[in-house]
């Protein structure tokens, strides 16, 4: 089982980084967050990283997490290797499983650039180790799944464009559901509260690490994967 | 070997296969032959376990391929319909890649992919994407693919659509050589490739098996005749009504099949009735003068030409 999603992990890996795709996501991730941070530093004479975890970053996904996972289903569907893939003697979920682990370590790794920010700040001034440390978790959690999010609409069809756009729309719904709870009435406001992203990244951002936050990020990733390994099975409903 | 039960795929409400059952047994290279769209590659991918039929059963090797899918995926060596590779993969990677996911060994990776290398020509190309390969050799790569986990049962899908002459007759060499060892499945809708490499020939059309049997049974089976071809100089009308009085002659005809003849015939005989003496005997009391004479025996193609025809 672990063998074959780490054979998938390291394939996707490889063409992610072989081709323009990492580099381009990477260097544009790294520009946006740059960009914030030091406008900070150098007009303001002030050197927050809140914003840019917060608010910055997390819109910075809207837009990247559908492009990293548009292609991962699509095109295997597109050109045919996914016969190739599921006649092979591996199971479905090790395929969805070993791509999305694929697509977690790209956007880790592009996190893991943006550390040059804390490491800046700590040379400047003394910041909330916990505060940052929660931030950059509630960051993986939200990434991670919206990535789930994003190789389920991949899944969907076989054009990489109608993945992305679709991806973004379900991604972006699951971010503004707290952003119009008062067009409803309470108790429908909190059960979308619950429902949103951003309501339980903003929880642990704050540095406080709730079982319930992490208990919906594990469902919602969840719910996705198996949802993309039904659109591998969706060949045999025909 | 294979058993196939009863099968029925829908799509909708087309009935791509239609209650079709037949057995291959082990060793055996079966030509699975078939217009376009006669059902062929929907079997294939329900033996290879890519979806479960509709009704009907699949067991390979005594495992059921909607059961037991992991255990029968295993045994098969499989290359689907249009070869699909990773373009952005090289050659090495790619097989190297197959293997793992076959669960073999590290430690033979390397080998096998030298033996797959050497078995499919692959020599020049091992470090080059797949994406950059002229389509001879991608079929190669796709070969390899097939074969790398030295499978007991071989199912080949078009191995040759798309190759020139050469490289066609390098493709059928290796089936040949392959078939000597495995189990062999070949689909495909050209003839001569069935002729000279299968020891049995399955014709499929709409979805149900018309013919079952060795290509020369087969043959043997269509309208029961040979055919003489001949090319006479002198007065058609008078050769054709000369050639039509012979005993034994079902029929007479012109290969272009106006009937107006330019001195060419075929004369349709019952089977393993040789009427090559009779004419030349005829032709040369006449005073006529023969161009040429020779026997066709029934191609493979007249018999799929009369099992699948739309009429």
């Amino acid at each position: 089982m672990l063998a074959n999603t780490w054979t998938f992990t390291q394939r996707e890996l490889k063409s992610y980084f072989n081709s323009p795709v990492a580099y381009v996501i990477l260097t544009l991730f790294l520009l946006i967050s740059g960009w914030f941070f030091t406008a900070g530093l150098f007009l303001v004479n002030q050197a927050d990283l809140r914003d840019v975890i917060a608010i910055i970053i997390p819109l910075i996904f809207l837009f990247f997490v559908p492009a990293i996972t548009m292609r991962l289903i699509a095109e295997e569907k597109k050109s045919g290797t996914l016969e190739l893939l599921v006649t092979m003697p591996v199971r479905d979920v090790e395929i969805v499983l070993g791509k999305y682990l694929a697509a977690l370590g790209l956007l880790a790794s592009a996190l893991l650039l943006t550390f040059a920010y804390p490491l800046t700040l700590s040379i400047l001034g003394d910041p909330d180790r916990g505060a940052l440390i929660g931030g950059y978790f509630g960051l993986v959690l939200m990434g991670g799944s919206y990535l789930a999010i994003g190789m389920f609409t991949s899944g969907l069809t076989h054009n990489q464009i109608v993945a992305f756009i679709t991806g973004f729309v379900l991604i972006f719904a699951f971010f503004m559901l707290d952003k119009v709870l008062v067009f409803f009435p309470g108790p429908v406001a909190s059960v979308l509260e619950y429902l949103s992203v951003s309501y339980h990244f903003e929880n642990i951002a704050r540095g406080v690490l709730d079982t319930r936050d992490l208990i919906y990020y594990g469902s919602l990733i969840t719910v996705f994967l198996v949802l993309a390994v039904r659109t591998l099975e969706s060949r045999k409903w025909r | 070997m294979i058993e196939v039960k009863n099968l029925t795929k829908n799509y909708g409400p087309t009935k791509a296969v239609d209650d079709v059952s037949f057995t291959i047994p082990t060793g055996e290279v079966m030509g699975f032959l078939g217009p376009n769209g006669a059902g062929k590659t929907t079997t294939m991918k329900i033996i290879t376990c890519f979806m479960p039929p509709t009704d009907g059963q699949v067991l390979v090797d005594g495992h059921d391929a909607a059961d037991e899918s992991l255990s029968v995926r295993r045994k098969i060596g499989y290359l689907p319909e249009n070869n699909p590779l990773y373009s952005d993969m090289n050659v090495l990677d790619y097989l190297t890649f197959i293997q793992r996911l076959r669960s073999i060994p590290k430690s033979e990776h390397a080998q096998r992919n030298r033996r797959m290398v050497d078995m499919c020509g692959l020599g020049e190309v091992v470090r080059k994407d797949i994406g950059e390969l002229s389509k001879g050799y991608r079929q190669r790569v796709g070969l390899a693919q097939a074969m790398v986990h030295d499978p007991e049962i071989l199912i080949l899908d078009e191995p040759t659509v798309g190759l020139d002459p050469n490289q066609i007759a390098e493709i059928r060499d290796l089936i040949k050589e392959l078939g000597r060892a495995k189990t062999l499945v070949l689909c495909t809708h050209i003839l001569s490739e069935v002729e000279q490499t299968c020891n049995r020939v399955l014709i499929i059309n709409r979805g149900k098996i018309v013919a079952d049997g060795t290509p020369n049974s087969l043959r043997a089976a269509a309208r029961g005749q040979d055919r003489i071809f001949v090319e006479v100089k002198g007065p058609s009308n008078e050769i054709r009504a000369a050639l039509e009085s012979l005993p034994g002659a079902a029929r007479v005809a012109t290969p272009d099949g106006s009937g107006v003849g330019d001195g060419r015939f075929i004369i349709e005989t019952a089977a393993g009735h040789d009427l090559r003496e009779q004419v030349f005997t005829l032709i040369r009391d006449r005073h006529w003068i023969l161009l040429e004479i020779r026997r066709e025996a029934v191609r493979l193609e007249d018999v799929f030409r009369q099992l699948t025809s739309s009429s």
